[in-house]
């Protein structure tokens, strides 16, 4: 404990360099997260014992090729080094490379270097420079760079002790130069009188405030407005950045033709041989849906016993909080409240945690870039992008993450469009209620001899829920008239074994993340459910009163006394009457007021339709025997026909509503992060609400 | 006019001095810069985006952005 205070290190590199697997060994278990993550996308924190028992604090800063940000996670990055008097100013900066690339790896390290902040350059993947017929000359390096470069392979552990080593060193003797002084190159006068403006400041730094428009709180108000200045000759800026780039890649070049050499007869065309397969006008398609089958059957097949598991130890714990505590508010809340709610965000993370592996797989090993190359074209057909792929997968899992997802999708057109049409596809909230009602109201029943009707239908619904995005997409891409300079470019990295370290830190992160994130809102939307239900206005407190006085000339056992004072609470409770205003309004829909419940409180998570259906059902049964929900629902009387309340039509009409509508807080919560608006959380919420009302509607009258 | 949309596949050409100005930044801080060899990798099906690699970068474009830039073939 001798010293206390530790370094604080960021970490920046390209995207694909192994930043993240040299972070995770720096850092292992201990790192933290700040925020709701995409990939890397947000200040992910942790600490890492140096040698001399020193400590430093790691903050993974987003992959970026350059510090001009052109997207919200590129210009954390920016914000991080520009802003020195915040707490988290990094003492030490390690410039990760990959040495495949190291052309324009090093392009970011110009950058970074001018900024004069101590710097070590850790050249990554290094294990396969032999095999590259790649040969580099460190010193001469270390020389013309005045930087410490360390050797690497974070996927083999290699070099790690070093990167340690050279942070100690780098902390006792820090030494900055620019590398690249962009002045008198481009145009002199100018930039000396750029220089004049803050002596607090680096001439680079303040070249960055004014091409980014990005004005940290070190500067004084006086020296901000002769910045200000500075930006008024747009077209200046816009071609002293070209000069720039230009001349930072002309120092590059004379620095590597001294110190690196390619052998290309070495270096093995598999990547070239991949892409061929992989991109083919027919197996590249086939490919691709072949992954996602397996995607969608594995997500299935894998995920149902662990959900049964869930699912029963949250309902066995309900009953032995029951029977150890004492009747009351108290005990209701916790019982019907906090332990139903809890569960409900728990059941999904096998689904979550499952689709999330396989999505951090795909992007490990470089093929995820792949489908965006071969989807673009079509995707943009329909206003989207092929990034827009990605999150249309992952909303099968849930929309939450995959509205995150679209972050990396540049556009801002395809990118909303992207957004809004995300919770079309058939998310693992709606499996529940669809499993549910499908086996209610469609028959059992073979067709063709093989195929399941009940199977069938639930595959059709998959496929309505990617139609109505699409469509809706296209229809979006007519309407909006957003203005958004879109400018498509994916890197196509090379093909990689996926590191099981790092695809396991990927998929704890992100499932934490849906669990906390996602979880406190679904958590929240349960406990007032709960008092909803379990509340209401005067004649509520009465009702219990006035059952037991009508019934005492009837002969009935307690228990049914009970099931009628319960069914008249609910009945008379705040969602009761919630319910019974709404049924005017879903009663075309072939709804009553009790099915209007299940809709209201769908709103916290669309498969709270089951259980609030079971709780008003079982409220209301009075047949001990009936135990499970399917057969109270299937006992349920339409008390107008006489006839079965579930039947094809309602179940139907039902299936629909539950495809197109909004019922998701936690997503329109996530909306209107991303989209810093209600105007487009509202937009989704009120047009798919209307699409979901006309469509069950006329589903209802065909079937009937 | 040759530009990077006019290349076959395999062929490589040199990015021309005037592409410089219609080169978004980003593009030109990824290596796509006046005066470097691109080589066009694969054509997606589609014909549309473009896969090229340029002073080491491996790149997807789209067409609307490659038939900007001008290039002289060898």
């Amino acid at each position: 404990m001798e010293n206390p205070k530790p370094i604080k290190v960021a970490l920046i590199g390209n995207p694909n360099t192994g930043k993240t697997s040299l972070f995770n060994q720096l850092t292992g278990l201990t790192q933290k997260v700040g925020n709701y993550p995409g990939v890397t996308v947000d200040k992910k924190q942790g600490t890492c014992k140096l040698l001399n028992n020193k400590t430093a604090i790691i903050t993974d800063l987003p992959g970026t090729y350059s510090i001009n940000p052109t997207s919200v996670d590129e210009s954390i990055v920016l914000t991080s080094l520009l802003n020195t008097t915040d707490k988290d100013f990094p003492d030490i900066i390690v410039v990760v490379a990959d040495v495949e690339n190291l052309k324009r790896n090093l392009f970011l390290f110009s950058q970074v270097k001018d900024l004069e902040i101590p710097i070590i350059l850790a050249i990554n993947m290094s294990d396969q420079m032999e095999r590259k017929g790649i040969s580099l000359d460190v010193e001469t390096l270390q020389k013309e760079l005045q930087t410490e470069v360390v050797l690497i392979s974070s996927r083999k552990n290699i070099g790690i002790n070093d990167v340690k080593k050279a942070i100690e060193n780098c902390a006792e003797v820090s030494n900055t130069h620019p590398l690249c002084s962009i002045n008198h190159k481009i145009d002199g006068d100018y930039f000396e009188k750029l220089k004049e403006v803050s002596s607090n400041h680096t001439l680079y730094e303040l070249w960055l405030m004014i091409t980014q428009n990005n004005f940290p709180d070190s500067l004084t108000e006086e020296e901000k407005k002769k910045l200000l200045q500075f930006t008024q000759d747009v077209s200046r800026v816009k071609r002293y950045q070209h000069k720039e780039t230009i001349h930072r890649y002309q120092q590059i070049n004379q620095i590597l033709k001294r110190t690196y050499l390619v052998d290309r007869t070495k270096a093995k065309d598999l990547r070239g041989k991949l892409d061929r397969v992989f991109t083919h006008k027919i197996f590249g398609y086939v490919i691709f849906f072949g992954v996602l089958l397996l995607i969608f059957q594995s997500i299935f097949d894998w995920s149902s016993a662990p959900m049964d598991f869930i699912d029963a130890q949250f309902a066995n714990l309900s009953e032995f909080v029951t029977k150890q505590m004492n009747d009351g508010v108290l005990r209701d809340l916790i019982t019907d409240g906090i332990i139903p709610g809890i569960g409900g965000v728990v059941i999904f993370i096998p689904q979550i945690a499952i689709l999330f592996l396989f999505v951090a797989i795909l992007e490990e090993t470089g093929y995820m870039s792949r489908v965006v190359f071969l989807m673009d074209k079509i995707m943009r057909r329909y206003g989207m992008s092929g990034k827009s792929v990605i999150p249309l997968i992952s909303g099968t899992a849930c929309a939450i993450p995959a509205v995150m997802a679209t972050r990396t999708i540049s556009g801002w057109k395809e990118r909303l469009i992207t957004i809004l049409v995300t919770p079309f596809t058939t998310c693992s909230a709606r499996l529940p209620v669809y499993a549910i009602l499908i086996s209610l109201v469609i028959p059992d029943k073979k067709f063709l001899g093989y195929f399941s009707l009940q199977g069938f239908t639930l595959l059709s619904l998959y496929v309505l829920g990617f139609a109505i995005a699409i469509i809706s997409a296209f229809i979006l891409h007519k309407l909006l008239k957003v203005k958004s300079t879109s400018f498509f470019v994916a890197e196509m990295p090379n093909y990689k074994l996926p590191s099981i370290k790092n695809v396991v830190f990927d998929v704890l992160e992100k499932t934490k993340a849906f669990v906390f994130g996602a979880g406190k809102i679904i958590l929240a939307i349960s406990i007032v459910l709960w008092f909803l239900a379990s509340n209401g206005p005067d004649s509520f407190d009465n009702v219990e009163k006035n059952i037991t006085k009508n019934v005492l000339n009837e002969n009935l056992s307690s228990d049914e006394i009970q099931t009628k004072i319960a069914s008249a609470k609910l009945e008379n409770s705040y969602i009761g009457i919630m319910g019974k205003s709404i049924e005017p309004a879903i009663k075309p829909l072939g709804y009553d007021w009790k099915i209007g419940i299940a809709l209201i409180s769908s709103f916290a998570a669309r498969e709270v339709f089951v259980g609030t259906l079971a709780t008003i059902y079982s409220v209301e049964s009075d047949d001990e025997n009936n135990s499970t929900i399917k057969e109270r629902m299937r006992a349920e009387v339409n008390p107008e026909t006489g006839e079965k309340r579930f039947d094809l039509a309602v179940g139907m009409s039902l299936l629909i509503f539950y495809a197109f509508a909004m019922q998701c807080m936690g997503t329109l919560a996530i909306v209107k992060r991303e989209t810093k608006s209600w105007k487009w959380p509202m937009a989704q919420l009120i047009g798919m609400g209307i699409l979901a009302y006309v469509a069950s509607f006329i589903t209802f009258t065909i079937f009937s | 006019m040759n530009t990077i949309a006019t290349l076959v596949k395999g062929e490589i050409g040199i990015i021309s001095e005037e592409s410089l100005d219609v080169i978004p930044l980003k593009l030109l801080e990824m290596g796509c810069l006046p005066g470097v060899e691109v080589e066009l990798l694969q054509v997606a099906p589609l014909k549309d985006p473009l896969y090229i690699c340029v002073n080491g970068s491996h790149l997807a474009i789209r067409k609307e952005m490659a038939e900007q830039i001008k290039i002289t073939k060898n």
